[in-house]
């Protein structure tokens, strides 16, 4: 009765990409924020932020470049807030993170008043000349807007970063073990301010996608929890930049074909399906919080802690 | 412990000042609870509009104050709680989950009036409810849909398997039917009220199966927007939707609370108030609908009319026999009409739907 063909790979397979950018940016930025030993919670409020900031000068200007980059100022000045509370203040992260998330969401609903039902400019979608023509390969991996080879080419830079270059060594050493970084002469504050902020960009990148690309239109609370499981994936990928790819194609490709199953009339336990990504991403907070967890989890040494340099 | 009696302490104290003050001559205080942000342009932004009708037509005699994105249990009743002891005698608490909070903090507060939207529960004299008739205007878009599809296919992104929903579907799948025999119905749920990037996504995968009609019962404006962006036809959601896609948005069901909320409120003052229960529908003025676009065809539109006329009029229910159940049971017979209870707790699809309403 169900035609299995009525769906086409193809699409699916380039849909998911979409669907998976937004968390894969913010994701990736949170990987750089935790492996410097810090854990930001706010990375939704910082996505809101991204999400309206660039929306707005992408509408101002008509330039939705313009708007990307925006974005990404926007989620990395919003995420100083952070970085002021924890790295300066000594604030408590999860507090702070948390309060982030409100304080995002609520500041982006002022901002973006005056931007509700106005269309922005449009992206074009790239064209790789024979490659966008190949059958197959061409439409999932050569047709999109240019923001999923940026997500991509930024996972690549990280993982080169952390694994290949000083700066990243640095960085992980601060993260693993803070103390022991400081000792050796590493400014570990300043490290740190520079990851939050990096992850704050990101994820505002992330939020602008979501509001210049995927949907493309500015309202109120439109991430929808997008933040949250961007956190979960960074866990479930145990802190590695490619395997954040595959957690969130992972999760973009239970989104898109859950609904592309049932839009295709597919019987499917659908309400299990379309839980089933912040399921996990519970499942991994709970986790979190749990020290013995953590450490089989290899997350960093100095995760959440907070660093009083002593002499 | 000690804190939270401190706290109550405190609160009670502040709750007996406001409650002294309260002369004659203040302005009636009103409140609101929210399950949404205001911006939402779905449901939560219809019922602000109300509260700022509400306003305007009371002026000083009337001070309304609202709270957004309230969750259902704790936080609602905190809130409402906060409301009653700082005074405010009437609260509108505009969401189906609010039910027990609001008839346990009722039970505290006999005499401030308590409104409570799409809810059941009512277990003091101080807890009204009221409704609207959503599927009145959902038979009139099915009507539309149904002429005016040309791939005979018709997307619907729906929240939750719950009645208020399964009803709107098949309100507009009978009189999609009724014109057009070869209709289908694709329905895909999203299990929210409002989250854009899925209702995007559900929108897209119901035109890759030649959808090119979309209906919602979800609260954002992105289906409408990706609808415009792939030159097929929508229908908005609770408030007008045109800008979001001038070409595409075909006409929207919309929430109109102002006017029961202003009769409530002038019963409040004059002291008629009393709980009831309403369910209105187009002929209250409780559903309406947002302008036609250019895009219907005259005959259609002036059919559509014609069937908001005949549905305000009470001379046709869109539920009106011979229907029979998805497994070809009978439901209704020849002339009659569904009696309130059976879709106030509708959990199956007619007959002529495809697939199955989730458990």
């Amino acid at each position: 009765m169900i035609d299995l063909s009525s769906i086409n790979p193809v699409v699916l397979a380039a849909a998911l990409m979409v669907a998976a950018t937004p968390i894969l940016l913010a994701a990736i930025g949170e990987l750089v924020v935790e492996k410097a030993g810090v854990l930001n919670l706010g990375v939704e409020g910082m996505m809101i932020t991204g999400a309206v900031t660039g929306f707005a000068v992408a509408v101002m200007t008509r330039d939705p470049y313009l708007g990307l980059l925006a974005a990404a100022f926007g989620g990395a000045a919003i995420s100083l807030l952070f970085a002021l509370l924890t790295q300066v203040m000594m604030a408590n992260q999860v507090a702070s993170g948390l309060a982030l998330t409100l304080f995002g969401l609520g500041f982006s609903a002022l901002l973006g008043q005056g931007f509700v039902g106005v269309s922005p400019p449009r992206t074009a979608k790239l064209d790789f000349g024979f490659l966008s023509d190949l059958p197959i390969l061409g439409p999932i991996l050569f047709r999109h807007d240019p923001m999923v080879y940026v997500s991509l080419a930024l996972v690549a830079g990280v993982w080169y970063f952390l694994n290949y270059t000083r700066g990243g060594r640095i960085l992980r050493a601060v993260g693993e073990n803070h103390e022991a970084a400081h000792a050796l002469g590493y400014r570990v504050r300043r490290v740190r301010i520079l990851a939050i902020a990096f992850g704050g960009a990101c994820a505002g990148l992330g939020g602008a996608y979501l509001s210049l690309i995927r949907v493309p239109q500015w309202t109120e609370g439109m991430t929808a929890g997008a933040g949250w499981i961007a956190l979960a994936l960074v866990v479930f990928s145990s802190w590695r930049p490619w395997r954040v790819v595959l957690g969130a194609y992972l999760f973009g490709g239970i989104i898109v074909l859950q609904l592309n199953l049932q839009a295709a009339g597919f019987r499917i336990p659908v309400e299990y399906l379309a839980m089933s990504p912040y399921l996990v991403t519970i499942l991994v907070l709970v986790i979190m919080s749990s020290g013995r967890a953590r450490k089989t989890l290899a997350a960093p040494g100095s995760l959440g802690r907070p660093f009083h340099a002593t002499g | 412990m000690k804190r939270r009696h401190l706290l109550a302490a405190s609160a009670l104290a502040l709750g007996l000042g406001a409650a002294g003050a309260a002369f004659a001559d203040d302005p009636l205080k009103v409140g609101f609870i929210y399950i949404g942000p205001v911006g939402d342009h779905g449901w939560t932004y219809t019922h602000d509009q109300a509260r700022l009708e509400v306003e305007a037509h009371f002026g000083d005699r009337v001070e309304t104050s609202f709270v957004e994105s309230v969750a259902y249990g704790a936080d609602a009743e905190r809130v409402m709680t906060q409301m009653a002891l700082s005074g405010v005698e009437m609260i509108f608490a505009t969401s189906f989950g609010y039910g027990p909070d609001v008839n346990a903090v009722a039970g505290r507060f006999p005499n401030v009036a308590f409104e409570h939207a799409t809810g059941y529960i009512q277990e003091h004299p101080n807890v009204s409810l009221y409704n609207a008739r959503f599927y009145e205007g959902r038979a009139v878009i099915g009507h539309i849909a149904g002429k005016m599809t040309e791939t005979n296919t018709v997307g619907y992104i729906a929240s939750f398997p719950i009645p208020e929903v399964v009803m709107g579907i098949n309100s507009a799948f009978l009189h999609a039917r009724a014109v057009n025999p070869d209709v289908q119905f694709r329905v895909v749920w999203v299990y929210s009220w409002y989250d854009p990037a899925q209702e995007a996504a559900a929108a897209e995968a119901l035109i890759e199966q030649g959808a090119d009609i979309l209906m919602q019962h979800t609260d954002s404006t992105a289906p409408v927007t990706i609808a415009q962006d792939r030159g097929i036809y929508a229908f908005g959601q609770a408030s007008d939707m045109t800008a979001f896609a001038p070409e595409s948005h075909l006409t929207a069901i919309l929430d109109e609370w102002g006017p029961y909320y202003i009769a409530r409120v002038q019963e409040k003052l004059d002291g008629t108030w009393e709980a009831g229960s309403v369910w209105h529908g187009i002929g209250d003025g409780m559903v309406g609908f947002a302008p036609m676009n250019e895009a219907i065809p005259e005959d259609v539109r002036a059919e559509a009319e014609a069937m908001i006329e005949a549905i305000a009029a009470g001379e046709y229910h869109p539920f009106t026999g011979p229907i029979n159940r998805q497994d070809g049971t009978p439901w209704l017979a020849e002339g009659e009409t569904a009696p309130d209870g059976d879709l106030l707790g509708m959990g199956f699809y007619v007959e002529g739907m495809t697939g199955s309403v989730p458990n």
